[in-house]
């Protein structure tokens, strides 16, 4: 049987929704799931880790060198804890692309990114060249099995009936003094996280400036619904860079997608693939995101967006 | 100071690479083919950093089959001043090509490693932590925004939750995020003056490099096709249609 470690990710004392999706992709792998917290403040984190369906245990670290998530010095503590593990497992999100693989370096093992399925319990299947093709990995089963997991893949773990037990972890592990944090300036905080959004809507160059991106913000609010743009809205300026949807920006999967004035680049479409319903409001009958859209309007989204706003009481 | 740049050859990323009809793998015969665009970014800002007179040598190295020469022509063309060819039959999975890197920073001892954050065929986004933590030295992903001085990188880093900063000690490895730079185009007379530039060969076995090649593709499928929806014809029947879907 399997034995998961699964690193979870947190800010400002909360675990991020993403470490409950990778518990729903170990629960595929099948065996004993742990939650690793490293923090330096550790009780919440664990408390909420603990009420996860399917978590075994938790195993905390609290250390001031924690604080912030430096992967220099996190990776030599979960390399340690992870010893008798089979699996370690940490969400496809920034944290996880930059601790993981620092890890399997220090462990002297491959790691499968962005795992999308799980075939077996070291079979997998992940996307390549940004989602156009999709290839099955046979990992060995000699070595422990280092995965990162695509969240848009999964949904979140539910809450358990009974906590698991926390336990703290004592690692005699030195941490490297050579990597400072500084700071970290987070986007607007009073609408939803864009990554993990049931709703999104998106704009597109044709919003034409930033002033005009009002619209689909004002859109946005009416539904509860995370704000996001196509690379040529952000290139153009209109919006901060994390708003990116798409290949080289966030990649998501949301219940309700509303592309507006987006015309439909692979790049982006690659970053809406698993979506439940795409909505595409666009002027051009021929644009590619009608290819993709569940439902498509044709026409001005100057008219067509204030209508829809409207007409959502 | 000298800078180490990832300079990896990958399918343009304006082709639709196609899965080959047994599922073997993605069809690359005639593709065109084009420095990785991250790998790019990463040149770039060696260069700039050159030009600020922070650093005073950049490095392209490639890891790949003997045909690789013309791709790190491009990279010398670019600005760099001389390459490194690490020849090996095929492509490498990311654990191998960090310790080729670090071979080649034990030898070369750079100040810098800067390396696109992934390549965009496997799409792994590996080989830069992975050489940061075999060196054991820090590492700066995602960057947007880079300040060297003083024996130090101040770097900006685009994460989910915004951007962050980081401070690290040199030496350390970087890995490009989209929005660093704007890499620049290369001139007829660069790819002149490139052609006198020295590219090094080292075969990979004389490396003495323990493969980490442990993962084995069995399958290429191409991804699952969405439905094609409907049209509607205004925004009355577009909130009725949310509505039957219950999403409104």
């Amino acid at each position: 049987m399997s034995k998961i470690l699964i690193v979870a990710e947190h800010l400002d004392g909360k675990l991020n929704p993403a470490t409950a999706k990778c518990i729903t992709c170990a629960k595929q792998i099948g065996g004993e799931i742990a939650v690793l917290v490293l923090a330096d403040a550790v009780d919440a984190i664990a408390a909420e880790a603990a009420r996860l369906d399917g978590v075994s245990k938790v195993l905390t670290v609290a250390r001031a060198e924690n604080a912030h998530p430096l992967a220099a010095v996190y990776a030599p503590q979960v390399a340690a804890a992870a010893a008798g593990y089979s699996h370690v497992l940490a969400p496809s999100t920034t944290f996880g692309k930059d601790l993981l693989p620092r890890v399997a370096a220090l462990l002297g093992v491959a790691q499968v990114s962005d795992i999308m399925a799980v075939d077996g319990a070291y079979t997998f299947k992940r996307p390549i060249y940004a989602g156009n093709a999709i290839v099955s990995v046979e990992a060995p089963q000699d070595r422990v099995l280092l995965g990162t997991v695509r969240v848009a893949s999964y949904a979140a773990a539910g809450s358990a009936a009974a906590a698991a037990p926390v336990e703290a972890l004592a690692l005699d592990v030195a941490l490297p003094s050579h990597t400072r944090f500084v700071e970290l300036k987070q986007g607007k905080s009073d609408r939803p996280d864009l990554q993990s959004a049931a709703r999104v809507v998106s704009g597109g160059r044709a919003l034409g400036s930033a002033e005009n991106f009002a619209l689909i913000y004002k859109l946005a609010d009416k539904l509860g619904a995370a704000v996001g743009a196509s690379r040529a809205a952000v290139d153009a300026g209109y919006v901060p860079s994390d708003l990116q949807v798409g290949q080289t920006g966030k990649i998501i999967a949301p219940e309700l997608y509303i592309a507006v004035g987006i015309s439909g680049a692979i790049q982006h479409l690659t970053g809406i693939k698993d979506a439940g319903t795409i909505v595409a409001i666009n002027k051009d009958a021929e644009a590619p995101i009608f290819e993709v859209a569940d439902i498509g309007l044709v026409g001005d989204l100057f008219t067509l967006v204030p209508e829809l706003e409207r007409a959502l009481g | 100071m000298k800078i180490l740049v990832g300079y990896k050859r990958v399918v343009d990323y304006n082709v639709r690479i196609t899965v080959k009809p047994d599922g073997s793998g993605v069809a690359t015969e005639g593709v065109k083919l084009s420095a990785n665009p991250f790998d790019d970014i990463a040149l770039e800002e060696a260069l700039r950093l050159r030009e600020k007179g922070v650093a005073t040598e950049v490095v392209v190295v490639g890891i790949g089959p003997a045909d690789l020469q013309a791709h790190l022509r491009n990279g010398l063309a670019m600005g760099a001043n001389r390459a490194i060819h690490v020849v090996a039959p095929d492509a490498v999975q990311p654990l191998t090509a960090a310790r080729v890197f670090l071979k080649l920073v034990e030898k070369e001892q750079p100040q810098l490693v800067i390396v696109g954050k992934q390549a965009i065929d496997d799409d792994c986004n590996q080989t830069g932590q992975m050489l940061a933590a075999l060196w054991n030295r820090p590492q700066a992903t995602f960057a947007s925004k880079v300040e060297v001085a003083d024996g130090k990188a101040r770097v900006t880093r685009e994460v989910d939750a915004g951007l962050e900063t980081l401070e690290v000690d040199l030496p350390a490895v970087i890995t490009t995020d989209l929005r660093l730079n704007e890499p620049r185009f290369i001139k007829l007379p660069d790819i002149m003056k490139a052609k006198s530039k020295p590219i090094e060969t080292v075969e990979f076995a004389s490396l003495g490099v323990e493969p980490g090649d442990h993962l084995r593709i069995t399958r290429y499928a191409p991804p699952p096709k969405r439905q094609k929806g409907v049209m509607v014809k205004d925004v009355a029947e577009l909130v009725a249609a949310l509505k039957a879907k219950g999403l409104l």
